[in-house]
């Protein structure tokens, strides 16, 4: 006999007492919980995405459309580092007065190479007001898992108020899980230590989020 | 740093000796206190809490009434996305099936992500003697493994660590291991930190098999789920070539819809964070980004006997947050050593003997390491009676019964070292029905308690040996009360 049968046998004969249930699962589940906590209209939803990240010590900036290239040239300028990773869809004048030079991750670099990259700059799929959550898809303005990860400073560019939903369930509604999501609540950090936070194990120990209004969605 | 701990003390005696140690206790009493307020704020947040509890117990109660059905949907999506599926019965078959897909790839290093059915079923050390060396890569899990030492809590497995200690370790042993620490290495937690970084990511970059858990399997979509805080668990997701997930068969929930209780719930419950700072989700393989090769090895090593357990199946809802060792006043004292298993604390108190049976001296103890205050449940985001499962348990352990072991149903004898105690509540019963012989002992034993020994002789051993005896009174009390009149005589 197969493990596989080995192991849906003994479920099985362990079910034994189990009476059949008819209801489908939709039923089964009471969904009373709520579906945002609060009522909120959209400018206090962004304040408050704001707020959540600020607290869980991300860097927050606001600004328009117009600003976005300033802003991001200012903050990698800031930083210092030499090179930008630049995922291949991200918006190209996002970084028009940006004096790093641009990298591009290539599916043949290795995570040696990555590691020398200071900065990289991104877009997100989706950010959550109530967890002060951003969430990366690997859409073409986001790029693989690996580059959000290995440079030490991330920035993220949120479109508000479009990108900004209110809670988990929000959240998950928008997002499609047969694409490799990566979800991020400030920047890495451990409390293993007498449980004294201490941010930056091992992701990004800086993460900064662009929070912009008036950006077209999907604009190049 | 095996899982199963051969020749471990009853949980008695190993919380008798964690007991005498100051340093932990007070570690042990700092870091539960902390948790605890904090995550009380956090679950006050969100009012509907109550509720999500509820529908968090409901969805992996359904899930666990129906899991051959769920465990073949999980199994269709998972290979439909370009991963590969195992099943493993027990722990040797799953180190065996780990063990020969590491070898395959031809490397002869993992890096891990933490993972408590790897420390269940004893990996590192199956890899270890198959000449692979497994690198844990959790902060707390490194301090851990470096140390030569076992997790304490489920959540900061090296709770029992002081700052002091944490620098010496990294001072001594990163060497070994790789990238040895820095000179000057302060015991700053900033400081340690950065050590911990610079000693992992040497290993993260070069890393070809990754080995991780997951902390949720959703059968609709063949989607697997891991939350942390550090990074370590992204590196470890990502970077290598080939993933290893070994996953508990009881992780499933039915559909993605699901995972909106649970994120919300877990890290509130665990860290007492809004949200966890990173949360990774993978679907079998994506071009081009991650992992080429998945496996997902779902193991049952003693999840089926629970579930045949209708009282004790409810342990199996588990979502490993561990608010209930931080609210636990048995576990605030003795660390999690002393329960003698991965999975310490209250749950571990029900889930350990279900998993491993009731035969060896540690997994019979269990059930009574608690004072069925209640608060393990009060406290449970997916409402887990801990209580009754312990009184269960106590009670199979007393009187034995049927049961079901690998699969198949035995009668289970009651343990030995409780014949003593069924002797002693008879031999009560019949004292306390015989008033004339409960007297006449009663003054034997005022007459003659200067010679009583400090510890009980023969099988009271074990009970005294953790206890101070109560002094006998110099006189009884019916003696007293008859010579003083109710004490209006007495002293006058």
């Amino acid at each position: 006999m197969s493990s596989r049968d080995r192991v849906l046998g003994r479920v099985r004969r362990a079910l034994a007492d189990v009476t059949p249930d008819e209801r489908p699962y939709a039923e089964a589940v009471p969904r009373d919980y709520l579906r945002e906590h609060g009522d909120r209209t959209v400018e206090q939803t962004v304040d408050l995405l704001a707020a959540n990240l600020a607290d869980y010590r991300a860097l927050v900036h606001r600004c328009a459309s117009a600003e976005l290239p300033g802003l991001l040239a200012r903050l990698l300028a800031q930083r210092g580092s030499a090179e930008v990773l630049v995922p291949a869809g991200l918006p190209a004048q996002w970084l028009a007065a940006a004096d790093p030079v641009r990298v591009h991750d290539r599916a043949a670099d290795t995570a040696h190479r990555l590691d020398r990259v200071g900065s990289v700059v991104t877009g997100c799929a989706v950010a959550i007001a109530e967890t002060g959550t951003i969430v990366l898809d690997g859409s073409p303005d986001q790029g693989r898992r690996r580059i959000s990860l290995v440079p030490d400073h991330h920035v993220c560019v949120v479109r508000v108020p479009e990108q900004v939903v209110s809670s988990v369930p929000g959240a998950l509604e928008r997002l499609d899980p047969a694409r490799p999501l990566t979800w991020i609540s400030g920047p890495s950090a451990t409390s293993d230590i007498e449980l004294d936070r201490v941010e930056g194990v091992h992701g990004p120990r800086t993460l900064e989020v662009v929070l912009v209004t008036g950006e077209p969605a999907g604009g190049r | 740093m095996s899982g199963t701990f051969v020749g471990m003390p009853a949980f008695p005696e190993a919380a008798h000796d964690a007991l005498a140690d100051p340093t932990l206790r007070g570690n042990l009493r700092h870091a539960t206190r902390t948790i605890r307020a904090k995550r009380a704020r956090a679950v006050a947040e969100l009012p509907d809490w109550a509720r999500l509890r509820a529908a968090g117990r409901r969805i992996k109660d359904h899930t666990l009434r129906h899991l051959d059905r769920y465990l073949e949907q999980l199994e269709e999506a998972v290979t439909a996305a370009g991963g590969t599926v195992h099943w493993a019965a027990d722990a040797d078959e799953a180190n065996r099936i780990v063990t020969g897909l590491v070898r395959a790839t031809g490397e002869s290093e993992v890096v891990k992500v933490k993972s408590m059915a790897t420390q269940e079923i004893g990996l590192n050390e199956a890899l270890e003697a198959a000449g692979i060396r497994a690198y844990e890569t959790d902060l707390a899990e490194l301090i851990v493994q470096l140390g030569g030492d076992r997790p304490s809590h489920i959540l900061v497995p090296a709770i029992h660590r002081n700052r002091g200690e944490i620098r010496e370790i990294f001072a001594r042993e990163m060497g070994d291991w790789g990238r040895p620490a820095p000179a000057g290495l302060t015991d700053t937690p900033a400081d340690l930190a950065e050590a911990a970084r610079l000693h992992l990511r040497e290993k993260f970059l070069r890393a070809k098999v990754g080995i991780s858990g997951a902390n949720f399997m959703v059968a609709e979509t063949g989607t697997l789920v891991v939350v942390e805080s550090e990074g370590n668990g992204r590196m470890c997701l990502t970077l290598p070539e080939t993933l290893i997930s070994v996953v508990g068969i009881e992780k499933i929930v039915p559909t993605w819809r699901d995972l909106e209780v649970f994120l919300q719930t877990l890290p509130r419950s665990s860290t007492a964070e809004r949200m966890n700072p990173y949360t990774s989700t993978w679907t079998g393989t994506t071009d081009e980004d991650g992992p080429a090769a998945f496996h997902l090895v779902l193991l049952d090593n003693g999840r089926t006997d629970t579930l045949a357990d209708e009282i004790g199946r409810q342990a199996l809802r588990c979502i490993r947050c561990s608010a209930c060792l931080n609210v636990c006043p048995v576990y605030e004292r003795a660390g999690g050593h002393a329960y003698g298993s991965v999975y310490p604390g209250p749950i571990g108190a029900i889930l350990s003997p279900q998993l491993r049976g009731t035969g060896s001296e540690i997994d019979a103890s269990l059930p009574y390491a608690s004072s069925l205050c209640g608060a393990c449940y009060e406290v449970c985001p997916v409402a887990i009676d801990i209580p009754e499962v312990l009184v269960h348990l106590r009670e199979r352990v007393v009187q034995g019964g049927p049961a079901v072991r690998e699969g198949n149903r035995v009668v289970l004898k009651p343990a030995k070292r409780h014949a003593a105690e069924r002797a002693a509540m008879r031999a009560a019963r019949w004292a306390l029905t015989h008033p004339a012989a409960l007297r006449g002992g009663q003054r034997l034993a005022s007459r003659t308690r200067r010679l009583h020994p400090r510890t009980l002789p023969g099988p009271g051993r074990a009970w005294s040996a953790t206890r101070d005896l109560p002094p006998v009174p110099a006189e009884p009390f019916r003696d007293w009360w008859q010579r003083t009149n109710g004490g209006r005589d007495d002293g006058k």
